[in-house]
């Protein structure tokens, strides 16, 4: 459960986040929807911790992140926007890595590897230097050291960029396969079909403001057209920096 | 504290499977220094023994209005040579080190017994020069000094009344201290070791990792950025720490190789010295460490963090050389000084003086809070939000 109550961030003059409230819930896949620029990127820098709020509280499972970051922290996975891997370490390594910084012990860490290998297909490139990975194969990576501590929280930051046809089916699928595991999946996107295929609820940002917190029907309904393109357009105003 | 060791255990992993790094700690850094010592040493060794030993030659002008001279001259090892047209822009042209003329009016000064003139032609500033000079001036004040005294003993007079006063030279340096002169050099290799050894770590483990973009999902992970920040400084500090052991040890290696004693200097390099001069280096390291961090942290890429450690690395050049040009004395607050203080140890050390518990001690201690003081700047540092963001 992550709960952002008036979140403002503003860097010089330019406030990148102007008051941003909403909530994600456990068992639910909530897609932050806007155009690029519009604050997703600084939102979820906030949520999980690297940047500080200028007002506003973040509440991951009811612990606030300003009282307590490490314990937040803990109990988030995730997959920022920079995702680089140590390119001199095999994937394996990498997430090793990750696991022990998250404090699990050895068996732990290798039985959860295990597993992800199996839930992200990851069998073949598993054991293999990252050096030469296709994106693909560095997003797997990435998700699979964000995900070693087995988080109640998924935070990914736009996880299907540069990603082909086929890896995006797949991380859509996976997705869903979080969201049945009853986890809270908060991810970013300023691709409008895959919200809507994905997400039970979804948040569109534009100019650091929340402009819609619905269901997709809702949406619809909100800005009174069938057609969800349309009501995208409309709530935010333009169809500027929008990806069909 | 598990947490810096897991990200020490990483960083070393890592860096030991990048080639370039691995020469740079195990072969360029700790083999530069002594491989240049060496070269240098036997080079200055062997110049010095040629000149004492070679034969001279001298272009003289005027060689038959003095055939006494120039007999002594050649029984002293001077070869005469034919003469020059134009004396003076031959040595200004640096065609002949020295030229020696004898005027017409010295046959007829040196027989009426009056001060006879010979001229000594050369450039004072050409410091290759100057060996020959004082040579040539040394054979031709004997010369007149034995003309002399037979002069004065053929007048019925004691040869003793000519030197009212006598010069007798006692050098109190030893031969140890005439060794540490040439090597006071040696101080700044071994930093300069330390320097080269962390150089790729220092900016591989911050400004590398955000230019990769996997700075920020490392603080993503719930632990607090001063233990990454130890570890990556640890595993710094331990690639610096194996070149600075190796150049140690290379160093003592090549000491025996160096003629030494045939410039009449003894080196004191050996355990005692190795094992003080680590020592003093130990917390020297880490503070070279930190700072590399430090410098690293200020960059945005990997080519901007090279380019200021490049220029801190002429930092430690500075204390050598101002000890090289004025000369001082020791006094006991230098020791307190992070890079004076490992400077003044190991040239004493080198020179087979005693330096105190007391002194090493004061040296360890303030490098150790200055160390510690950088290490909670650079901490302070990696505090900001800014430092984790690549783009």
């Amino acid at each position: 459960m992550i709960e952002l109550k008036g979140l403002t961030k503003a860097f010089g003059e330019v406030k990148a986040v102007d008051g941003v409230s909403f909530s994600a819930r456990d068992g639910e896949i909530t897609g932050l929807l806007g155009p690029n620029g519009a604050g997703k990127t600084t939102t979820l820098r906030m949520l999980y911790t690297l940047m500080k709020p200028d007002q506003g509280q973040v509440l991951v499972d009811g612990i606030d992140a300003a009282v307590d970051p490490i314990a937040v922290r803990k109990r988030l996975g995730v997959l920022p926007d920079a995702r680089g891997l140590y390119k001199r370490l095999s994937s394996r390594e990498n997430i090793e890595y990750f696991g022990r910084l998250q404090g699990m012990d050895e068996a732990t860490i290798a039985r959860r590897i295990d597993g992800l290998v199996k839930a992200l297909d990851m069998g073949e490139i598993i054991d293999r230097r990252t050096d030469g990975f296709s994106q693909g194969q560095r997003v797997k990576t990435a998700i699979a050291r964000a995900l070693i501590h087995d988080p109640k929280n998924c935070i990914l930051d736009e996880p299907t960029n540069g990603l082909d046809v086929m890896a995006t089916r797949a991380m859509r699928d996976f997705l869903r396969h979080l969201k049945a595991e009853g986890r809270c999946v908060l991810f970013s996107s300023h691709i409008m079909q895959e919200v809507a295929a994905l997400c039970d609820r979804i948040v569109v940002i534009a100019h650091g403001h929340v402009v819609a917190d619905a269901s997709p029907d809702a949406l619809r309904e909100q800005a009174g057209t069938t057609n969800l393109e349309d009501a995208f357009v409309k709530v935010i105003g333009s169809a500027e920096g929008l990806a069909a | 504290m598990k947490t810096s060791i897991t990200v020490f255990l990483k960083e070393v992993r890592e860096n030991i499977r990048d080639r370039r790094t691995v020469m740079n700690t195990l072969l360029t850094g700790p083999l530069m220094a002594p491989l240049i010592f060496v070269l240098l040493i036997n080079g200055i060794v062997s110049r010095e023994l040629e000149k004492a030993e070679k034969p001279l030659p001298v272009p003289v002008i005027g060689a038959a209005h003095a055939p006494n001279l120039i007999d002594a001259l050649k029984q002293s090892g001077i070869i005469v040579k034919d003469p020059l047209p134009d004396p003076e822009r031959a040595v200004r042209d640096q065609e002949a080190d020295l030229v020696l003329r004898i005027p017409d009016t010295y046959a007829e000064a040196w027989s009426k017994g009056e001060p006879a003139q010979v001229e000594l032609i050369y450039d004072e500033s050409q410091r290759d020069a100057q060996g020959s000079v004082s040579r040539l001036r040394r054979i031709l004040d004997g010369y007149g000094q034995r003309t002399s005294t037979l002069r004065v003993v053929a007048r019925g007079l004691s040869p003793t009344i000519l030197r009212p006063l006598v010069v007798a030279d006692r050098d109190q340096s030893t031969a140890q201290a005439r060794g540490g002169m040439m090597f006071s050099m040696l101080p700044y290799f071994f930093i300069l070791g330390a320097f080269i050894g962390g150089m790729a770590l220092a900016i591989d483990t911050t400004a590398g990792e955000r230019e990769r973009q996997s700075l920020e999902p490392l603080f993503a992970n719930p632990v607090a950025r001063s233990r990454i920040l130890l570890g990556k400084l640890g595993a710094t500090s331990a690639f610096a720490l194996t070149t600075l052991l190796l150049s140690i040890i290379a160093f003592s290696f090549a000491g025996q190789f160096m003629p030494t004693e045939k410039l009449g200097m003894t080196l004191s390099i050996g355990p005692h010295f190795a094992l003080l001069t680590l020592l003093a280096m130990l917390p020297l390291v880490f503070l070279i460490a930190s700072l590399q961090t430090l410098a690293a942290a200020f960059a945005k890429t990997f080519r901007e963090a090279q380019t200021y450690l490049s220029l801190l690395m002429f930092v430690p050049a500075v204390p050598t050389m101002l000890m090289s040009l004025f000369p001082f004395k020791v006094e006991t607050w230098m020791y307190a000084v992070p890079l004076v203080g490992q400077q003044i140890t190991i040239t004493r050390l080198m020179r087979g003086e005693i330096v105190s518990a007391g002194s090493v001690g004061l040296c360890f201690l303030c490098t150790s809070i200055a160390a510690v003081l950088v290490y909670f700047l650079t901490a302070r540092i990696y505090q900001g939000e800014r430092l984790a963001i690549s783009t």
